[in-house]
């Protein structure tokens, strides 16, 4: 094995920009997603949502929809048809459906099966649900109030099924999650400054929004038997929760994923799945939930935070210390919530040489929508905070934001926090690349111009747990059964090019299955810029366990040692001679027929692969911007965004690029366009697409740079190191660090022209916003 | 209308759909997508937004893009309807959906065949079009995975693939 897996790649599939296997079908409109997917006998399902922030449900009459012809079957959460009806991923704080309390608007209370949509919905009409409305939280400071209700009973929840964030211990009140740590002498290093800036900074909640809203159809066959088909990005999570649900053996339960369109993170984890497999339940037929743009906006977002930083340096620009408090609004359930705080706590410090530093991050439950993951999470709510401090004390040092992170940042190989994943990657080449990307050293152009760069690291990879299974046909073509979901990154395509590169076949030969866990082996999750590293790392040695049959097999017809032979051009060669793949198999089998089937699988490299030992990689979120502010409306408009993709190995570059783009743009509408906005009942304001500005083609900068680094610095296949988010949380900070340099600082994001306008205003009469100096 | 009165009364709506006549009863508040999708089982067509704005769900009526989650199916009658699935023909992709393949302005594919469907149109109108041109036409098609640039690419890929097109069957 050690000599045949030692033989360097020949590199003919991987490196390419071979063409995405699922182009066709999406070009044509043929691909299937959730929505598109129709069940003989199935029903429509439909929501009543809660008006109210938070209420106690004193009575539910349903009798007239249930009357309604063509309505099916009405469920509430007093009759909910499961085992356990609480579930969530860090905590089970989440009921089905409502049971006698709403925490927030749009909480769904009752659902609805019907034949049509439109039955449905009518019947939503006619139930008639008696509230005592109670008063609510919708703000981080009215939640962490010494007087402030209680969402839930802290104490007395359970713990979610696969967190693996360890123990967590609460305190009664409204935080869901603490996450703390202290290195070194912070009071000491910070009484011995020569510089200190000191900040408060809010980040929005913001909506995904994946052009799919969450749609799941369930199917039971008796009472242990469930199969959903569901927009969601973690199969095997989505399965476990709900075997759980209905206190089934997970082999029970069966999670089909079709083509995704988008997810960013809002299909992670378990969403709409379990008030439609409960709505199967109880109706006896397969169910449909389709979400609306609306619904999808409340079912989850990112968490909106509020944030006090301070940094402190010497007067020549050395970094010292730095302490952030960082509040994250995860709204009326936990989700992902935790794992977001810890990440962002992560990111809080920057990748620096600090003497000392000191982190503590609260998760708080308000009422309001839900919050869990998006892309980038973590780095996108702090990156920008500390970046802006950094570039604050350069001015006040006098050097460039160049300079100052030349001078400061973690080289190769240096610890970036204790106990963790060393750095492993080149910050300061890639900061240079950003600069490049800028044309730094050039003058800037008229009128109000900034140029910003910032740089941060993500921990990536989530939990590194994937397993793959290769067949080869006997007609010598494979199919790759893989469970990471085809969200649009490509993940299907740059699978398919792992096992062409491995078993020496033209792409076109291997075929790649979207994922059903009951067809499809375990993969943990598809998010985190996981895909390629783990699950193309399991891919990889299913396929290479493949080859490993050919050869042995070529070994027997050639009546040579392994060694002797190699697998090219879908066939085994001893010097000149060959023989094709499908030969070897007839050979294997003794007659036309039979398949080889090869495993492969990743587990974590050291200890449990828990998050403190983590992470898989260090994804680095960088990134430049020079933007453009009109003086006289506030507008910012993106002259350049720049993105540099440190990917260790481009598998499929044009893919990691469009990573990058994608990424960027994301980054541009979180930083300019993007925030939910919530009243003081706790609704939701602009929960349309008229009202919530998600960029399109006209918000496009003039110019976007994209820089490729490859290093072969990555634990996955080839050198490879995942991509995807940290193009978003590098740009949307580098937009802000280029407001301060055009002297417009911003310590709220998104900078709409308002705000802008605003800051324009304050420097007119001479206050300054942000930041404190101190000798 | 009071939700509990019968089912309303059919309409007939007579049509040409991807250049087949269709005939179909439909309900006078029927949408355009539902019938496209759920009747007809042309489910190329998106629903994102329901509000118009996303492009999700684009159709070609006469010619013109059309968001068909806010036209009522009547609206189709004596008309001609084009959906993503009329588009390739028997010798393979039309030349803008071979760009999008080319160009990988394709990435989750739920915008692609809105996006597909309205740069047709905008070409008919403006056979080069400029950025500015682009920016009006597409905007109302919204992308959250390629920021846009590769779909910019296909584009003008397709727009010059199809003026050296035109241009030789003019010459010929």
């Amino acid at each position: 094995m050690s000599a045949i897996a030692a033989a360097p790649p020949l590199l003919t599939a991987i490196g390419h920009d071979a063409p995405r296997i699922d182009a066709i079908a999406k070009v044509t409109g043929e691909a299937q997603f959730a929505g598109d997917l129709r069940l003989h006998g199935m029903a429509y399902g439909r929501l009543l949502r809660s008006p109210y922030a938070r209420a106690r449900i004193t009575d539910i009459d349903t009798s007239r929809a249930e009357a309604l012809p063509g309505v099916i079957a009405v469920m509430t959460g007093r009759d909910l048809p499961a085992a356990d009806p609480y579930y969530g991923h860090a905590l089970k704080d989440r009921p089905i459906l409502a049971i006698d309390h709403v925490r927030f608007v749009g909480e769904p209370v009752i659902a609805v099966a019907a034949e049509s949509p439109a039955i449905a919905d009518e019947a939503i009409a006619l139930i008639d649900v008696a509230c005592e409305e109670l008063p609510a939280v919708v703000t981080i400071e009215a939640a962490l109030a010494p007087d402030a209700p209680h969402l839930h009973d802290v104490v007395n929840l359970r713990p979610g099924l696969f967190h693996g964030l360890g123990d967590i211990h609460l305190e009664p009140g409204n935080v869901c999650y603490h996450h703390t740590f202290t290195r070194g002498e912070v009071a000491q290093a910070f009484a011995a400054a020569d510089v200190v800036v000191e900040g408060q900074y809010t980040f929005p909640a913001v909506y995904q929004y994946s052009l799919e809203p969450h749609t799941t159809i369930a199917q039971w066959i008796g009472d242990d038997d469930l199969t959903v088909w569901s927009s969601c990005q973690h199969p095997f999570l989505v399965r476990a929760e709900l075997a759980d649900l209905y206190a089934l053996p997970v082999a029970a339960v069966r999670v089909v994923v079709p083509y995704l369109g988008g997810g960013f993170g809002s299909k992670s984890y378990t969403k709409m799945e379990p008030i439609t497999s409960a709505l199967a339940r109880k109706t006896g037929r397969p169910v449909r939930i389709a979400n609306s743009v609306d619904e999808a906006m409340v079912t989850t977002r990112r968490h909106g935070m509020k944030a006090w930083l301070r940094t402190a340096a010497t007067s020549d620009g050395r970094l010292l210390a730095r302490e952030v408090r960082a509040w994250f609004d995860t709204g009326a359930y936990a989700d992902n919530g935790p794992r977001v705080v810890a990440t962002g706590a992560d990111a809080a410090p920057g990748p620096y040489h600090w003497e000392a530093v000191q982190v503590d991050a609260w998760g708080v439950y308000t009422n309001t929508s839900p919050a869990g993951s998006y892309r980038a999470f973590g780095a996108s709510h702090l990156q920008w905070c500390g970046e802006l401090q950094v570039d604050e004390i350069a001015r006040r040092c006098g050097l460039d934001a160049l300079q100052i992170r030349e001078r400061n940042l973690l080289h190769r190989g240096e610890s970036v926090r204790p106990g963790g994943k060393p750095l492993d990657a080149d910050l300061i080449g890639d900061i240079r690349r950003v600069s490049a990307g800028l044309d730094w050293e050039t003058p800037k152009p008229a009128g109000i111009v900034g140029r910003g760069m910032s740089v941060g690291l993500l921990a990536a990879g989530a939990h590194p747990v994937s397993t793959a299974i290769v067949r080869m046909e006997a007609d010598g073509g494979a199919t790759l059964l893989v469970s990471s979901t085809e969200v649009g990154q490509g993940a299907r395509t740059v699978f398919g090019q792992i096992v062409a590169e491995e078993l020496a076949l033209p792409l076109e030969k291997v075929r790649v299955l979207g994922g059903d866990t009951g067809v499809t082996p375990y993969d943990r999750s598809t998010g985190a810029s996981r895909s390629t590293t783990i699950a193309g790392l399991a891919v990889l040695r299913a396929a290479a366990d493949i080859r490993s049959q050919l050869l042995a097999i070529g070994s027997r017809v050639f009546d040579l040692p392994q060694e002797a032979l190699t697998a090219r051009a879908a066939a085994v060669w001893h010097e000149g001679e060959s023989v094709p793949y499908p030969d070897l198999i007839k050979a294997h089998f003794g007659m036309v027929g039979g398949e080889l089937i090869g495993h492969g699988e990743v587990r974590p490299e050291r200890g449990s692969g828990s998050y403190a030992e983590g992470p898989v990689f260090w994804e680095v979120c960088i990134g430049g911007a020079e933007v453009t502010v009109d003086a006289e409306t506030g507008r910012v408009t993106v002259n350049k965004a720049v993105s540099v993709a440190d990917v260790g190995k481009a598998l499929n570059p044009r893919l990691v690029e469009a990573q990058e783009m994608g990424g960027a743009m994301q980054g541009i509408g979180n930083a300019l366009h993007e925030e939910m906005l919530f009243d003081e009942t706790g609704t939701l304001l602009n929960a349309t697409l008229f009202e919530y500005h998600v960029p399109s083609i006209a918000d496009m900068p003039d110019t976007f740079v994209s820089n490729i680094v490859e290093n072969a610095d990555g634990p996955g296949p080839y050198g490879a190191k995942g991509v995807g988010e940290g193009a978003l949380a590098g740009v949307a900070a580098a937009i802000a660090t280029a407001l301060a340099d055009a002297g417009v600082p911003i310590d709220t994001l998104p900078a709409t022209p308002e705000r802008v306008w605003r800051a324009l205003e304050a420097r007119e009469v001479g206050t300054v916003n942000e930041g404190e100096a101190r000798r | 209308m009071s939700p509990e009165t019968a089912a309303p009364a059919k309409m007939h709506l007579k049509t040409t759909v991807n250049g087949r006549p269709v005939s179909l009863q439909i309900e006078p508040r029927a949408i355009l997508l539902d019938i496209l999708r759920d009747d007809l089982g042309l489910t190329g067509a998106k629903r994102s937004c329901d509000t118009q704005v996303c492009g999700a769900c684009t159709v070609l009526l006469d010619g013109s893009p059309m968001s068909a989650c806010c036209t009522l199916a009547y609206e189709a009658g004596g008309r001609e309807v084009e959906t993503i699935e009329g588009l390739a023909g028997p010798h393979g992709l039309h030349p803008i959906q071979q760009a999008f393949v080319d160009r990988v302005a394709i990435q989750c594919g739920f915008c692609t065949p809105g996006f597909v469907l309205a740069t047709k149109a905008m070409l008919a109108e403006y056979p080069r079009p400029t950025r500015s041109e682009i920016e009006d036409f597409l905007g109302g098609n919204l992308c959250r995975c390629t920021g846009y640039w590769n779909i910019l690419d296909a584009v003008a890929v397709a727009a010059g693939r199809l003026e050296s097109a035109n241009g030789r069957s003019e010459a010929s």
